[in-house]
């Protein structure tokens, strides 16, 4: 599903050159459930925008559900992260001013796709959030706003969910909640999700846990879950 | 993206800042309904001298004397010599060269202090032939006019404008009355009905009496005079002809072989109408172009409040390029939505400039002055609403341009 060969990422901070990812190999297969861990600075933001295709790798190839991306504009880009990928942000970031239904509907509609608002409703409903429809983000919770997002995520059907720090903004009981709804989704629907944190008890709820540090992986093993 | 979604974003966005899209509609909207209102006088001018110039009477040529053939070589001005002369009238009115004509006149001019009983009044006395009435297309509504009888008698007889006969008469009745033109007694005969119009060349504030009259009691000794010729064509569409065949009778009555030497002029109402519609039409496109600079101003109002809501809708822009939003899909939405706020601007504009045209008249500072009403003009109106929202588009290019070009990582960082 996801296949990283050697990906280098170096960005230029004025004359400095600052290598924020020095040689990543990385293979997710489809139905997998993966944990992304480091501090901050150890690159996995970075590589997170990489697998997200927000940005491409300076070398190495990468490629997603047998594309490779390294080397596509930022229209195709666009339309690859609109098919294949579904983001979770760790501040929700639904459009304000728009009912959650709406925002479950924009991917649909930047895809020019039919049945938009029954495709919306369905996923609303797959989180639990069918109720909340009509509201609009400032009249949920936290966790109830980040439901909209996964809802969001999911209804392109994209080959891969890709939460960035999901429970970062929320309390430890919608936390939880939010990381139950993650792990049914693959257990129970086989979704591909690659989850970025520093939490280690957010990260045990994977199935894999891969380990960053300085731009290069420091361990990869799988979980007892 | 489709234009319905981003129609819903535009509203949805222009309404979460009210006051701000009001204002900043109100920049076009006052650039707009000052160019509707403008333009709009600019009409009105047109349509008013249009009217007046066409009620001196349909199809009539003018022939004045010029001095062309001067060998002097100071020119002396226009209608300073006495070229013309009333052979050259009868000679036009035989009509053998001329089917093209239905009727010639001459016209002396006098001016004079006329009086009645203790009133007095200053009109224009012209002195003139029988087809007067025929050929400047008015119309008895009293009493009669003068005959050949009385041209050839050089009776002292004269037919009056209602705005003489309102001036010197009041309400009683002027008929058989004698009224004294600098000093000289004329009894009147007939009274014309209104023509109408007003200010610029009254056709109402006139007294005709016989030409030999005029020649004999008023025109203290300057001969027989004849300051113009006016003659009517069978129709609008024969009047150049006609020019052409009075052109041609007065050159060989004057034996003049170049017609460039001519001692005479024509113009017909066409010619003046002509001059007249272009100097109205530089006034309208002066008046549009000075209003176009304040939809200028209110463009450069749009182009600044879409730079301030790109920048403060930054992180939404990431957030929809993070969910596959297109380059394409960022700008059409930033230029409907700048073009919503133009249009919209426009359109009330139009609605406001229609009904100040259509107030002005009955604004009591307007209405007693000779000041036309102003006449919004269809195209006008279209040109306007089209006009705003180009400006929209043009104005809105630069920031939604910088809106679909934001990188999708940086969007999303931004607070």
């Amino acid at each position: 599903m996801i296949r990283l060969d050697a990906v280098t990422k170096t960005y230029r901070m004025g004359r400095v050159e600052v290598h924020a990812l020095r040689g990543i190999d990385l293979h997710v297969e489809a139905g997998d459930f993966v944990a992304i861990m480091g501090a901050s600075g150890s690159g996995k933001s970075t590589l997170m925008n990489i697998i997200g295709c927000l940005d491409v790798p300076t070398t190495g190839r990468y490629f997603l559900d047998g594309t490779d991306v390294a080397k596509l504009d930022d229209d195709q880009l666009a339309t690859i992260r609109n098919r294949k990928i579904g983001f979770v942000f760790q501040s929700f970031n639904l459009i304000p001013r728009t009912t959650a239904l709406h925002n479950v509907e924009m991917p649909l509609i930047y895809a020019g796709a039919q049945n938009r608002r029954p495709r919306a409703l369905e996923a609303l409903e797959a989180v639990g959030l069918a109720n909340r429809a009509g509201h609009q983000p400032t009249e949920l919770s936290g966790g109830q706003q980040q439901r909209a997002a996964i809802a969001r995520a999911l209804v392109t059907n994209p080959a891969i969910l890709l939460a960035d720090e999901p429970t970062g903004n929320l309390d430890s009981v919608s936390s939880v909640e939010i990381m139950k709804l993650l792990s049914a989704l693959n257990a129970e629907h086989g979704r591909t999700i690659v989850l970025i944190t520093h939490e280690r008890d957010i990260a045990a709820f994977a199935r894999r846990v891969v380990e960053l540090r300085d731009g290069v992986i420091l361990s990869d093993e799988r979980t007892a879950a | 993206m489709n234009l319905f979604e981003a129609l819903r974003v535009a509203t949805s966005g222009l309404l979460a800042n009210r006051l701000r899209s009001s204002l900043t509609m109100l920049g076009i909207l006052i650039g707009v309904a000052a160019v509707i209102l403008l333009v709009a006088v600019g009409n009105g001018a047109t349509v008013q001298i249009n009217n007046q110039i066409q009620a001196l009477g349909a199809n009539v040529i003018f022939v004045y004397p010029s001095n062309a053939k001067s060998t002097g070589g100071v020119s002396q001005g226009f209608g300073t010599s006495q070229t013309l002369t009333m052979a050259d009238v009868d000679a036009i009115n035989t009509r053998q060269q001329d089917p093209d004509v239905v009727a010639a006149i001459p016209i002396a001019q006098s001016g004079g202090q006329i009086t009645y009983s203790n009133q007095n009044y200053f009109a224009p006395t012209t002195g003139t032939s029988v087809d007067f009435p025929q050929v400047r297309d008015y119309q008895i509504a009293e009493g009669s006019f003068f005959t050949q009888d009385d041209v050839a008698s050089q009776h002292r007889v004269v037919v009056l404008g209602q705005t003489v006969v309102t001036n010197l008469f009041g309400t009683s009745d002027p008929i058989g009355q004698t009224i004294k033109i600098n000093r000289q007694s004329f009894r009147v005969i007939g009274v014309f009905a209104a023509k109408g119009g007003s200010g610029f060349g009254s056709q109402d504030n006139v007294v005709v009496a016989p030409i030999t009259a005029v020649w004999a009691y008023l025109s203290g000794g300057r001969g027989k005079n004849i300051s113009q010729i006016v003659a009517s064509a069978s129709s609008a569409s024969t009047v150049t002809q006609a020019e052409t065949e009075i052109t041609a009778i007065l050159l060989q009555r004057h034996q003049i072989s170049d017609p460039s030497q001519a001692d005479f002029q024509l113009q017909s109402q066409q010619d003046i109408l002509n001059q007249a519609n272009s100097i109205a039409t530089a006034l309208t496109l002066v008046l549009g172009a000075i209003a176009g600079i304040s939809l200028v101003v209110g463009g450069i109002g749009i182009m600044n409040i879409m730079l301030v809501t790109v920048t403060e809708r930054t992180r939404e822009i990431g957030i929809r390029k993070a969910i596959g939003a297109r380059w394409r899909d960022v700008l059409t939405q930033f230029l409907i939505e700048a073009m919503f706020l133009s249009g919209l601007g426009g359109a009330l504009g139009i609605a406001v400039g229609a009904a100040l045209a259509e107030e002005a008249p009955h604004i009591p500072a307007i209405a007693s002055s000779s000041f036309p009403p102003p006449v919004v003009s269809i195209p006008s109106v279209l040109l306007a609403f089209g006009v705003s929202v180009g400006i929209g588009l043009f104005f809105g290019i630069y920031p939604a341009n910088r809106a679909a070009r934001l990188h999708p990582i940086e969007a999303l960082r931004h607070e």
